[in-house]
């Protein structure tokens, strides 16, 4: 038995090969390694989501999945989702209404809100609450969070 | 803080699984979603020496239905119950329950087997197998065993599963003519409950074939038998509840940080009048 192991797993379409240890965690693994900081780790113990990505098409703890076990995986952190686009409207709501202030809660927040939208999430302020409830802000009282979600279904709703 | 250092195994049979569980005699521990070993092991509450990945398992997958029950294998996710085509017509109490457990994120890894394994107090899988009447089945060094539900859960954090012994998968009668009801108080949305109930019923008018059981209140998801005796056979209306109310004291309710003991007994009150105000309205 070895206490490190190889991987190879593929991180915003790139392919990386890595020797980790067995009890790094992945999000560990793409902040130190991978130099991929977006992501960010408040609590690791999976209640505060700053640390959330997206696994093989799901969201994420990225503090509650270990490196190895995302061997063969397909991870997008948010530099992924913003270099694809896929976050530009989220990000553009959440400027224009100061969704954010020290932005520690961001990445993770925006991960989860493509969730929402991406996933067929209605323009519905409870419902948005209930989906953003396991990703913890400490500054903006999540008010201007809600809202900018609630921007971008109905926007899309729109289009 | 991050876990304390470990050996890693992802064995790819279930019997290559078991022989590592018992040829470790409890240094071995399986991870299945990881949405409560990893933070235990964060926090340094539990320690393995050696984590048994349990995502090769093909036998541990999948959802099969007969013309009498579904078979959840253990590591069904959430969010694979979840999306389950048959969820709401075949089973709408766990329909109407995932949505309370956890989080997105959190159910698109923590597995039924587990949620039953750990056996939180707390969680809600572990009162929906009792109020459902499931079956668990167990695979140990000897075979199998079948454990029904209202034996499986002992005490705090405490099951029949043996340490050498794997959960594989639940089976659940399926019951078309039956009427489920769910209530839970919570802080926020996806906490763990202050006190919750999942109640299945042969019918309602009167009630009748009850199995009540509730979860946050105690060292464990339990039923109360003379809370159900109780309340079968009336209407459920309000003078029904009050008469069945004091079988409640049968539970030695917990209080922690969050709740006092005494508010927990009031909020099971709570959760079971308005589940079953919403099973007979
Ligand atoms: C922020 C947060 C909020 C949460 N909120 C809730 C909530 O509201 N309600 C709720 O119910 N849960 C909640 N959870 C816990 C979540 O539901 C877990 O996923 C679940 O309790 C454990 O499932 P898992 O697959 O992740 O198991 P793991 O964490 O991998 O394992 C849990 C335990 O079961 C053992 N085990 C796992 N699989 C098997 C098996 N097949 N056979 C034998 N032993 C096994 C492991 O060794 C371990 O001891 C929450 C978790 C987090 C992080
Ligand atoms: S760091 Fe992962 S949820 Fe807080
Ligand atoms: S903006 Fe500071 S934590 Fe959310």
């Amino acid at each position: 038995m070895s206490k490190t192991k190889d991987i190879s797993l593929t991180v915003n379409g790139e392919v990386l090969t890595a020797n980790v240890p067995v009890r790094m965690n992945l999000v560990d693994f793409l902040r130190h390694e991978a130099g991929l900081t977006g992501s960010h780790v408040g609590c690791e113990h999976g209640v505060c989501g700053a640390c959330t990505i997206e696994v093989n098409s799901d969201t994420v703890r990225g503090c509650l999945m270990l490196a190895v076990q995302a061997d063969g995986a397909t991870v997008t952190t948010i530099e992924g989702l913003a270099d694809s686009g896929r976050s530009a409207a989220l990000i553009a709501a959440f400027t224009r209404r100061n969704a954010l202030q020290c932005g520690f809660c961001t990445p993770g927040m925006l991960a989860s809100a493509i969730a929402y939208v991406e996933g067929g999430g209605i323009a519905d302020k409870q419902a948005i609450r209930d989906h953003i409830s396991g990703n913890y802000c400490r500054c903006t009282g999540y008010q201007s969070v809600v809202d900018a979600i609630h921007d971008v279904v109905t926007e899309g709703a729109s289009a | 803080m991050k876990a304390p250092d470990f050996d890693y195994l992802r064995p790819g049979t279930l019997a290559e699984a078991i022989a590592i569980l018992s040829e470790h005699e409890g240094e071995a521990q399986p991870l299945a979603g990881g949405q409560s070993l990893m933070p235990m092991m964060n926090f340094r509450v539990a320690a393995p020496a050696v984590l048994v990945d349990l995502s090769a398992l093909s036998e541990l997958r999948g959802i099969t239905r007969t013309d009498t029950s579904v078979r959840i294998g253990a590591m069904t996710r959430y969010r694979e119950l979840a999306d389950w085509a048959n969820i709401c017509t075949d089973l709408p109490l766990i329909a109407v329950a995932l949505p309370h457990i956890a989080h997105d994120a959190i159910r698109n890894r923590g597995t039924i087997g587990g949620s039953l394994a750990l056996a939180d107090a707390a969680a809600e899988m572990p009162a929906l197998m009792l109020a459902l009447g499931a079956t668990i089945e167990l695979m140990g060094p000897n075979g199998t065993r079948h454990v029904p539900a209202d034996d499986f859960f002992q005490g705090f954090y405490d099951t029949a599963c043996e340490a050498d012994e794997l959960i594989v998968a639940v089976d659940i009668p399926l019951a078309p003519e039956a009427k489920f009801g769910f209530h839970e108080l919570v802080q926020r949305h996806g906490d763990y409950a202050m006190a919750g109930v999942a109640i299945k019923a042969t019918s309602l008018a009167p009630l009748s074939g009850l199995r009540i059981a509730f979860f946050g209140v105690s060292d464990r998801a339990l039923r109360v038998p003379a809370l159900e005796a109780a309340l079968d056979g009336t209407s459920g209306d309000e003078a029904a509840i009050a008469a069945a109310l004091p079988a409640l004291e049968a539970i030695e309710f917990e209080g922690d940080l969050k709740v006092s003991a005494k508010t927990r007994a009031h909020y099971a009150g709570v959760a079971l009048k308005r589940a079953l105000a919403e099973m007979l309205a």
